[in-house]
C-alpha cells in the first residue's frame, strides 16, 4: 500500500492575498441594494424627498414654503419622539404599545405636581421624566427577568397608565392661561425659534436633537452595538459576552425616560394638560407606523433611528399636504396603510442578502 | 504531580426528563490539547456550556486554578479567562465581522471621545480584527465591515475561532471548529491550535475528526452517556479503539 496522499500539502502554494472582486459589475440595481443594505434609513429618506416635490409641485408654494414645511415638524414633534422610544424597543426585537399613554401620564404628573401640591415646576418636570423612567423600568423588568412577550407586558401596561392616568386626574384639565400664569416653565418646549419664515418649537429642536443622539449612541457606542446584538439574536449576543438583561433594561428605562419627554412635550404643544389627550390611545400605533415606514425591522437588530424620523416626517407630510390639497382625511389613512405595506415589502427584499 | 488547569466534579445537568450530564468529571491539565469525543447527543456540548458559563450545572462542582467557581454567565467566564467557541458560534448576523469579534469588549477612542463620549475605536478594532483573520489565513474575507451573515458557514466558523484565540488568556474551549471548515482552513485551524498550545495555553477540542483528534490531542477524554467514560492516550490507542469505546462497542478495561 502507498503512503496515504498528503493532499494537504498543496495548499502551501496558495494565494496570500485577500481575495478581491471586481464591484463594478454588479450593475446599478445591484449597486443600489447593496447601498440600501447599509444605509437602510435611505429608503424613507428618497420617499419623503418625493412626497415633499410632489407636494410641493401640486400645491405651490402654499406648501413649499418655509413655514409649512416647519409647520410639519412641529405637527410631528410628539410622535416623533415617541417613534425614537418606539424604535429603540422595535430595535430589541421587541413593541411597546405604551409608549403614547405613558406619555400622557407623565405629562399629567409633571401639571398635578405642580398644581395640586405646589411643587417648582421645574422639579416637577424632573419628577415627571423619573416617573417615565420608572414605568419604562417595571416594563423591562417584565420583558427580561420573567420573560415575558413584550407585546403582552406593553398592551397590559398601557391599559395600566392609561386608566391611572383617569384615576389620578380625576379626569381634569389643567388650563394653558393657568399655566401660562403660574408655571410656565411646563410649557417651555412650547417656545418658538422664528427663522424668516421658518419656526420651530424648542419640542422640534428637542426632537432632532433626540434622533441625533440616539442615532450616534446606536451606531458609535458599544451600548448600541449590544442593542442591535440583542434584537438580532439575544442568545447569541449572551454567549458572546452581552449582558442582554442590563441592555433590555437599560433600553426600557431609556424609552420611559423618552416617553416623559414626549409627555412634556405635549405641554408645550397643546398648552394645557389634559389626561384625555388622544396621544395616550393612538400614540402606539402612530409611533409604530413612523417606524415601520422607517424601514426598522419588526424581527429586530435591523435599521436605523433616523429612518423612523423620516417615517415620522412621512405621515407628517401626507396629511398637511392632503388637507391643504382639500382631500378627505381618509385619503391619508389610506396612503399611510399602502406605506406601511410597501416599506415592510422593501425591507424583505432588502434582506435578501444573496441578491 | 501538576496541578490540573481546570477540574470538574460530578456535574450534573437535566433538560426536563432528559439527563445530558450525569456526575461528569473532568480534567484538564497546564499547556495540553485535551480533545472531548463522543457520541451525538453524549453531552459534550453541555458539558463544556457547563465550563463556560452558558449553562449553569444543577449539581457538581468547578475549579479553576485550584480556585473554586461558579460561573452564572458567560462573561465570567470570559473574565476569568475561559474562551469558547460554541457549536452554534454565537456571531449575530446583522452585525459585522469586527463588531462580532469585539462583543462585549469594545475598544474605545482614547481621550475625550472615548471617555466622555463613549466612541468606539472603529478603524483599531478593524485593523486588530484583519490581522487575527489573516493570521488565521481567511484571506477570502474581503470586507471586515461586512455582515457576517454574508459570510459562508466556514467562514463564520473561522472568525469565531479567530475571536477565541484572540482573546483567550487561561483555557481555549472549540465546540467542533472544523466542523464546516475547507482543507485549508482546517489545517490552519490546527495551526492555530499548536500555536495557541505553545503559547502555554491548554486547550479542550470537542470534535468528530478522529485524525485531526490524533493528531493534536495530548490525551483524549471519551463521553458516553453524559460522563466521562475514560481518558485515553492517542499514542497508545487507536482510532478504531476510540471509536469503539465511544460507541460502547468495546468496554474500558478491554482497550
Ligand atoms: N437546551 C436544551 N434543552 C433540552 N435538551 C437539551 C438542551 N441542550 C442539550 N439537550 C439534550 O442534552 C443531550 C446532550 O446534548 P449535547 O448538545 O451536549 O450533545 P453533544 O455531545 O454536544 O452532541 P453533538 O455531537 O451532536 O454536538 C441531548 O440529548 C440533547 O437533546
Ligand atoms: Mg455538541
Amino acid at each position: 500500500m502507498s503512503a496515504p496522499d498528503n493532499y494537504e500539502a498543496v495548499t502551501a502554494g496558495a494565494s496570500q492575498d485577500v481575495a478581491k472582486f471586481d464591484d463594478e459589475k454588479k450593475g446599478l440595481i445591484g449597486r443600489f441594494h447593496h447601498a440600501l443594505h447599509t444605509t437602510p434609513a435611505l429608503v424613507p429618506l428618497i420617499v419623503l424627498v418625493a412626497a415633499i416635490i410632489v407636494f410641493g409641485l401640486v400645491l405651490g408654494s402654499k406648501f413649499f414654503s418655509p413655514f409649512a414645511l416647519t409647520l410639519i415638524l412641529q405637527q410631528v414633534q410628539i410622535v416623533g419622539v415617541l417613534a425614537a422610544a418606539q424604535s429603540l424597543i422595535i430595535l430589541t426585537a421587541g413593541i411597546d404599545l405604551s409608549v403614547g399613554a405613558i406619555a400622557v401620564l407623565c405629562s399629567v404628573v409633571m401639571g398635578q405636581v405642580t398644581f395640586r401640591y405646589g411643587v417648582p415646576p421645574f422639579f416637577a418636570v424632573a419628577f415627571g421624566l423619573a416617573f417615565g423612567t420608572m414605568i419604562g423600568a417595571i416594563n423591562g423588568w417584565l420583558v427580561s427577568r420573567v420573560k415575558l412577550p413584550p407585546f403582552i407586558v406593553t398592551l397590559g401596561m398601557w391599559q395600566i397608565v392609561l386608566a391611572a392616568n383617569y384615576l389620578y386626574s380625576a379626569n381634569e384639565t389643567i388650563r394653558s392661561q393657568d399655566i401660562e400664569a403660574q408655571a410656565p416653565f411646563l410649557q417651555f418646549l412650547g417656545n418658538k425659534l422664528k427663522l424668516g419664515g421658518a419656526t420651530f418649537t424648542l419640542g422640534v429642536v428637542l426632537m432632532l436633537l433626540l434622533v441625533a443622539i440616539l442615532a450616534y449612541v446606536l451606531r458609535s457606542t458599544a451600548w448600541g452595538r449590544h442593542v442591535y446584538a440583542v434584537g438580532d439574536d439575544p442568545d447569541a449576543a449572551e454567549l458572546a459576552g452581552v449582558d442582554v438583561h442590563k441592555t433590555l433594561m437599560s433600553v426600557y428605562m431609556v424609552v420611559g425616560f423618552i416617553c416623559a419627554l414626549a409627555g412634556w412635550v405635549m405641554i408645550g404643544r397643546f398648552g394645557s394638560v389634559s389626561p384625555s389627550a388622544t396621544t395616550g390611545v393612538i400614540g402606539n400605533i402612530q409611533a409604530i407606523t413612523a417606524v415601520v415606514i422607517g424601514g426598522i425591522s419588526l424581527f429586530g437588530g435591523r435599521g436605523s433611528i433616523v429612518g423612523s424620523f423620516f417615517g415620522a416626517m412621512i405621515v407628517g407630510v401626507f396629511e398637511l399636504g392632503l388637507r391643504m390639497a382639500g382631500a378627505n382625511p381618509q385619503w391619508t389613512f389610506l396612503l399611510i396603510g399602502v406605506l406601511i405595506i410597501a416599506a415592510v415589502a422593501v425591507d424583505q427584499w432588502i434582506r435578501k442578502v444573496s441578491a | 504531580m501538576t496541578q490540573p488547569v481546570l477540574t470538574a466534579r460530578g456535574l450534573t445537568k437535566r433538560y426536563g426528563k432528559v439527563t445530558a450530564l450525569d456526575r461528569c468529571d473532568f480534567d484538564l491539565m497546564p499547556g495540553e490539547i485535551l480533545a472531548v469525543i463522543g457520541d451525538n447527543g453524549a453531552g459534550k456540548s453541555t458539558l463544556i456550556k457547563a465550563i463556560s458559563g452558558a449553562v449553569v450545572p444543577d449539581e457538581g462542582k468547578i475549579e479553576l486554578e485550584g480556585a473554586p467557581v461558579r460561573f452564572q454567565s458567560p462573561i465570567e467566564a470570559r473574565e476569568a479567562g475561559i474562551e469558547t467557541v460554541y457549536q452554534t458560534l454565537a456571531m449575530s448576523p446583522a452585525l459585522s465581522i469586527a463588531d462580532n469579534m469585539f462583543m462585549g469588549r469594545e475598544i474605545r477612542k482614547p481621550g475625550l471621545a472615548g471617555k466622555l463620549f463613549r466612541k468606539l475605536d472603529r478603524p483599531e478594532m478593524e485593523r486588530i480584527a484583519r490581522e487575527k483573520l489573516n493570521e488565521l489565513g481567511l484571506m477570502t474575507i474581503q470586507n471586515i465591515n461586512q455582515a457576517v451573515e454574508t459570510l459562508s458557514g466556514g467562514q463564520r466558523q473561522g472568525v469565531a475561532v479567530a475571536r477565541a484565540a484572540a482573546f483567550g488568556s487561561k483555557v481555549i474551549i472549540l465546540d467542533e471548529p472544523t466542523a464546516a471548515l475547507g482543507v485549508k482552513e482546517s489545517r490552519k485551524v490546527l495551526e492555530l491550535i499548536q500555536d495557541v498550545k505553545s503559547r502555554g495555553i491548554p486547550i479542550i477540542l470537542i470534535s468528530h475528526n478522529m485524525p485531526h483528534v490524533f493528531e493534536v490531542a495530548d490525551r483524549i477524554h471519551v463521553h458516553r452517556l453524559g460522563r466521562r467514560l475514560c481518558v485515553i492516550d492517542p499514542k497508545e490507542h487507536t482510532m478504531s479503539d476510540a471509536v469503539g469505546l465511544m460507541t460502547g462497542a468495546i468496554e474500558p478495561e478491554a482497550a
